[in-house]
């Protein structure tokens, strides 16, 4: 059961009341998920950009708890206007200093929040076979994380398959 | 860390009606079983149960009584086999660790279920890192152990079998009368362990007539106070101490005894057993009435654990397919209805309930559920209200979801 008393901040209580940004997103340039449902975590990211380069709109779905909400929530709203170029430097330090701090269990929350932006970036680019110089080839510390969860979830959910479990 | 606590009560504040239904983790503590504690702090029996003088002598008593009546309660007759301890996490440590101690050289296996809770699954960790082979039973979709496998697993080497009587999470009534009977037609020196916590005051239950060896009992699960609980011990069986210290009244348990708390524990013991059909029927009434209530206003639900006479009174358990449980329950906190979820989202990757996964629940349906406990003390207007407010949270976390899909 899930027993650990989170004492969340109002600002990630707000976003979970109020989410900005929420929904899916019908003409979206490109889509990420990051997460797996193994540890309650499921993101969809939805990107809007134009012809500049510049996100126009973001917007997210989440399967989680109320920090991935929060942290979802904000970075569509941090990245809304910026350059792709500029969005990519977005961490996930930010992210959880913009929602006033999360408990350090609910951290990954937030890695998974930006690892589901720059995969949906590192998509944008791939779908049109262009890699800028600022791109850097390898995996940056959120997508990383994001993977090594997704990976995890898969060694834990083959270790408790029922007939494998039997005595 | 506290501010933030406090910020979160304060968007508490207003709320018209509240429904605590969180009583697997904690409970309210009526107002009948305080009163009968005040005295035994500063007007009566507050003196230590083992030494020369009148409110000593009064504590011993009080013990003696309490100890007799929570004999009669779970069907026995000796006080002596009542072992009062400081709950059940330590009925159960206690009854795992200290039979298993006293069984020295008969055995190295040790036989538990899936669904066993925290407080044994924990403690057989320790034992198996000790030398002791742990073989966990399985149950099949609405919890029930497999009497068949006990058959096949019990032998000569089996020191100690532990089964709950009923499950903690999905309320099922286990068979353990029979696989008491199947333990010791296998091997008749192997003991046999229940944690009824969940059981007493739910289903009637003799421990003598069932023949257990031992039986943990906890006081918070029948509106006692928290903080005490007890293992009965049947005459004749052989646990040691865990624990060193003073030992006074309690031979299997040192320390200084808390004579309000056990007082406050027989008391909500007689008041739960006191009309216990009643209690009994009307809290299947209200469980019924919330989990039908559920089940036919909000989709995409499953009921965890099984249906009528054979679920504890007080149980509903239920998952809430593409509603994430720990966003649920801080939604449903913000109006007025307290639960709890076998959502893994407390910590990273940490698996979700282990009785949900036992009994085949996809990962999705095991964070998205809810548990809730019904009391004697909840009305129907409460149920009613906690009806009105389940669907529109559902629905909110739902619209979180929305299409991300979430199947693995």
């Amino acid at each position: 059961m899930s027993r650990a008393p989170l004492p969340y901040n109002p600002k990630v209580l707000e976003l979970f009341r109020n989410p900005k940004n929420l929904g899916k997103m019908d003409d979206a340039t490109v889509t990420a998920v990051a997460g797996n449902p193994m540890c309650g975590d499921m993101i969809t990211f939805y990107l809007k950009i134009n012809e500049q380069e510049v996100i126009e709109r973001a917007s997210f779905e989440s399967y989680g708890c109320a920090a991935n909400i929060a942290t979802s929530s904000v970075v569509t709203e941090m990245i809304k206007g910026m350059a792709i170029e500029e969005a990519w430097k977005v961490s996930w330090k930010n992210v959880t200093e913009a929602v006033g701090g999360l408990p350090s269990v609910k951290f990954h929350c937030g890695i998974l929040a930006v690892g589901a932006l720059k995969r949906a970036i590192r998509k944008y680019y791939k779908e049109r076979s262009v890699s800028p110089e600022w791109l850097q080839r390898e995996q940056s510390f959120e997508e990383k994380q994001a993977l090594e969860e997704e990976e995890l979830a898969k060694v834990l959910s083959k270790k408790m398959k029922p007939e494998e479990k039997k005595c | 860390m506290v501010e933030n606590v406090r910020e979160l009560l304060k968007a508490h504040e207003g709320l018209e009606h509240e429904v605590y239904l969180d009583n697997e983790n904690s409970t309210i503590v009526p107002k009948e079983v305080v009163d009968a504690m005040l005295p035994y702090y500063d007007r009566r029996a507050y003196g230590n149960p083992t030494l020369t003088h009148k409110p000593g002598w009064e504590a011993f008593e009080t013990i003696m009584e309490s100890a007799q009546k929570t004999a009669s309660f779970l069907g026995c007759s000796a006080l002596e086999e009542i072992n009062f301890t400081p709950g059940e996490t330590e009925a159960n440590n206690l009854a795992l660790i200290g039979s298993t101690l006293s069984m020295k050289g008969k055995g190295k296996k040790i036989v538990i279920s899936e669904v066993e809770p925290i407080s044994i699954l924990n403690v057989t960790d320790i034992l198996q890192k000790n030398g002791f082979t742990i073989m966990k039973i399985p149950v099949d979709k609405e919890g029930f152990i497999n009497l068949e496998r006990l058959g096949e697993v019990v032998d000569k080497e089996t020191v100690l079998v532990s089964l709950s009587a009923v499950n903690h999470e999905i309320g099922t009534i286990e068979p353990i009368k029979e696989a008491l009977e199947i333990v010791k037609d296998r091997n008749p020196e192997t003991l046999f362990h229940t944690d009824a916590s969940d059981a007493y005051g739910r289903i009637l239950l003799s421990v003598k007539e069932l023949n257990v060896d031992l039986a943990t009992v906890s006081s918070y699960k029948v509106l006692g106070p928290r903080g005490i609980g007890v293992l009965y011990v049947r005459e004749g069986v052989n646990v040691e101490k865990i624990l060193e210290g003073q030992i006074g009244t309690q031979r299997l348990w040192p320390g200084v005894e808390n004579t309000p708390l056990i007082v406050g524990f027989t008391k909500a013991s007689e008041l739960a057993f006191k009309h216990f059909e009643d209690n009994v029927g009307y809290m299947r009434g209200l469980r019924d009435r919330l989990i039908d209530g559920i089940t036919g206003r909000v989709s995409m639900v499953n009921l965890n654990g099984p249906k009528g006479e054979k679920r504890a009174s007080d149980n509903a358990n239920i998952s809430f397919l593409k509603c994430e449980g720990e966003a649920l329950t801080i939604e449903l906190s913000l109006k007025g209805v307290y639960v709890s979820s076998g959502s893994a989202c407390s910590r990273r990757l940490l698996q979700p309930s282990h009785v949900l996964v036992a009994i085949g629940r996809k990962f999705d349906e095991a964070h998205g559920s809810i548990l809730m406990k019904v009391t004697r003390y909840h009305t129907e207007e409460d149920i009613n209200y906690v009806l009105e407010v389940i669907p529109k949270a559902v629905e909110r976390i739902r619209s979180i979801v929305g299409s991300t899909e979430v199947k693995l």
